[in-house]
């Protein structure tokens, strides 16, 4: 499995998923609000009217009405942008969703930086730490098309609360379509033994570029995939980090609550090691083209590459 | 000793009463057997029962605030003659051994902290024994103090946090009807949605009221318990809360208003909402909270302060006697 060129976003999984879902006469239903264009929900709507009910702009009605229809027997996915998706209608998510354990998938697009020129206001860079919290929820995210129709279709596979994370920015194929997602599996990209990057989402991209240039130094990192965030796939980081001894993770979201803080407490219980996050440190992010951000907030291979160098610095200090 | 026997005489004396009036009531608007068919007959007085029902709630639900030491009283009593007359006056139908059935009506209780006057309903019924009440609020209870669907049955789903009820109510009832297939009554069963007048000054009930609309949601019917008391204070004064029928109106549903103390005029209004197909129907109940037990009555401290043991005993007087479940309950040492 190596990235090629063919670039795709996420987000274009969703709609084509459901359809196919649809399809296969699974009873998928998707309630958007105002924006089913921009996350694809609209293409269910297109081939099946009644399966797509949009809202309006009321993020908090598409959580609870999505609750409804799935009281009713279908599995439901709900829309939006992340932030609205998941920030503006969180109590409703916690406390009928979540609460009462329906069969509702949050599955909003536009997550993270990547939506770029948008600016801070849009850049859902909380959303991770926002959905593990909560009891019941599951969390997948997925780093490339493949992986985003996978994930939808393990969304569909599992009953109750799934997040599902997706973004705007194409991003380059990693997986082929036979592609499997699993819950709390890693899949490990590439081999090595000097380090373990640890990415999930767009930075699994990086990660993987990181890692060539790291080979070019003679560094031998090991990169893994991490789309199930919750349940961390506990035995599979471990099963790397025992090998290569130290850790960077890598993610398009806050370093507080996010895939770095879930490995962080994973191996702080169960095998300290040096752990370096890449992420947002605690700021809103701001406008400008996604390969201009991912270097402004040093979410860049480069930057990861900085990273495992300190991290392994630090290991060898106390060597 | 019985402590309670003169109140246990007054519960005695005040049913028997009860059930001359409802005899009357349903002489004067049925007439006698006589003069009716036998189908409005067994209607009139299924209706009828629906009395009885709610004072036997109204002492459930002070002996289970009583026992539980907190609890929401207020706009348990408002909320309970409406509550009563949907499980007991025919109104929804629903079966306690089939807590799932698909074809049931579904009834979500949005004021999800009028806990209490669900529980009552539904152990009345036979959801589950009556002797549980004694557990609410309690570790490991079922009767959490708010509703849980995850592990009670006959609570469609978990309610609490205001203002969601409606929104939950209409996905229900658009999955209903799209999985029916047919719009005709009687082919899709019908989601009932009660909600709290303080309730609605949550943004999403009126993002939900668009939407009802717009989908001509002709099985969803919103009940508004509208006792005029939110806890700090009355809701036509802390935000201008009046002409509630007019705002539903404006948004084009379909309104009722009742007297939501009147059983005979809740029942014909909640099943005329039952049968109106074209949209969404509020009805707008005017009741009185803490209603049945007069030093609770339009009382705004009575929202979320439960009655100690001499308190409880007063308002057992007025409702005609204890719950026999708590005398046992208090007699087993268990209060």
């Amino acid at each position: 499995m190596t990235m090629d060129d063919t670039s795709k976003a996420t987000r274009a999984a969703y709609g084509e998923t459901l359809v196919e879902l649809a399809d296969e006469g699974v009873d998928v239903v998707a309630v958007d609000a105002d924006l089913a264009g921009s996350t694809t929900t609209k293409k269910l709507g297109a081939a099946y009217p009644m399966r797509l009910v949009d809202v309006g702009i009321a993020e908090q009605n598409m959580i609870d009405v999505a609750a409804g229809l799935s009281l009713s027997g279908k599995i439901a996915f709900t829309g939006s942008f992340a932030v609205f998706g998941t920030g503006r209608a969180y109590d409703q998510i916690r406390n009928t969703v979540c609460y009462s354990k329906l069969d509702v998938k949050i599955a909003p697009t536009h997550a993270g930086i990547s939506v770029g020129p948008d600016g801070g206001s849009h850049q859902m860079l909380e959303d991770i730490s926002l959905m593990r919290g909560l009891p019941n929820m599951r969390v997948l995210v997925p780093s490339d098309y493949h992986a985003a129709k996978a994930a939808i279709r393990l969304a569909v596979a599992t009953p109750g609360p799934v997040y599902v994370r997706m973004g705007r920015a194409s991003v380059p194929r990693i997986y082929g379509a036979d592609y499997r997602m699993e819950w709390e599996r890693a899949i490990v990209l590439r081999e090595g033994v000097d380090v373990t990057i640890a990415a999930c989402g767009i930075e699994v991209a990086q990660a993987l570029m990181a890692a060539d240039a790291l080979a070019e130094r003679g560094i031998d990192a090991e990169v893994i995939d991490v789309p199930s965030i919750k349940p961390l796939p506990a035995a599979d980081i471990l099963a790397s980090i025992r090998k290569t001894g130290c850790v960077v993770t890598a993610e398009e979201h806050s370093v507080i609550g996010g895939l770095g803080a879930a490995v962080a407490e994973l191996t702080a219980e169960h095998l300290p090691v040096f752990l370096e996050r890449v992420g947002m440190r605690d700021s809103f992010g701001t406008s400008g083209s996604l390969p201009e951000l991912l270097t402004c907030f040093e979410l860049d291979a480069p930057a990861i590459v900085r990273a495992v160098t300190r991290v392994r610095a630090r290991c060898h200090r106390t060597l | 000793m019985q402590p309670y026997g003169s109140v246990e005489g007054a519960r005695v004396e005040a049913l028997a009463q009860m059930e001359v009036n409802v005899e009357k009531d349903v002489a004067e608007k049925v007439g006698t057997p006589e003069g009716t068919d036998g189908s409005e007959r067994v209607a009139a007085i299924e209706m009828a029962d629906a009395p009885l029902k709610a004072m036997s709630m109204r002492r459930d639900i002070i002996a289970m605030l009583a026992l539980a030491g907190s609890g929401h009283p207020g706009g348990s009593l408002s909320a309970t003659d409406i509550v009563a007359e949907l499980y007991f006056g025919g109104i929804l139908t629903h079966d306690h051994d089939r807590p799932t059935d698909p074809a049931r009506d579904r009834f979500i209780l949005s004021k999800g902290h009028a806990a209490p006057v669900l529980y009552a309903a539904l152990a009345e019924d036979g959801y589950f024994p009556l002797s549980e009440l004694s557990t609410l609020r309690k570790l490991h209870s079922r009767l959490q103090g708010h509703p849980d669907s995850k592990v009670l049955p006959g609570v469609e789903v978990s309610t609490g946090s205001l203002g969601q009820g409606l929104s939950i109510a209409a996905g229900l009832a658009l999955g209903l009807m799209s999985s029916g297939g047919d719009r005709e009554k009687g082919m899709v069963p019908t989601v009932f949605a009660l909600l709290g007048d303080g309730e609605i000054e949550e943004g999403q009930v009126w993002e939900a009221v668009m939407f009802s609309a717009h989908q001509h949601l002709g099985n969803l019917v919103a009940i508004i318990d509208n006792n005029d008391l939110q806890i700090d204070g009355r809701c036509s004064e802390l935000l201008g809360l009046t002409g509630i029928a007019e705002r539903f109106r404006a948004f084009n549903w379909h309104v009722l208003e009742v007297d939501g103390h009147d059983s005979v005029a809740l029942n014909g209004v909640l099943s005329q909402a039952k049968a109106y197909t074209k949209g969404p129907v509020a009805v707008i109940a005017r009741t009185v909270k803490g209603k049945g037990v007069s030093f609770m009555e339009d009382q705004v401290e009575w929202h979320g302060k439960a009655p100690s043991a001499d308190q409880a005993a007063v308002a057992f007087g007025e409702l005609g006697g204890m719950p026999g479940w708590y005398s046992e309950c208090i007699e087993g040492g268990r209060a």
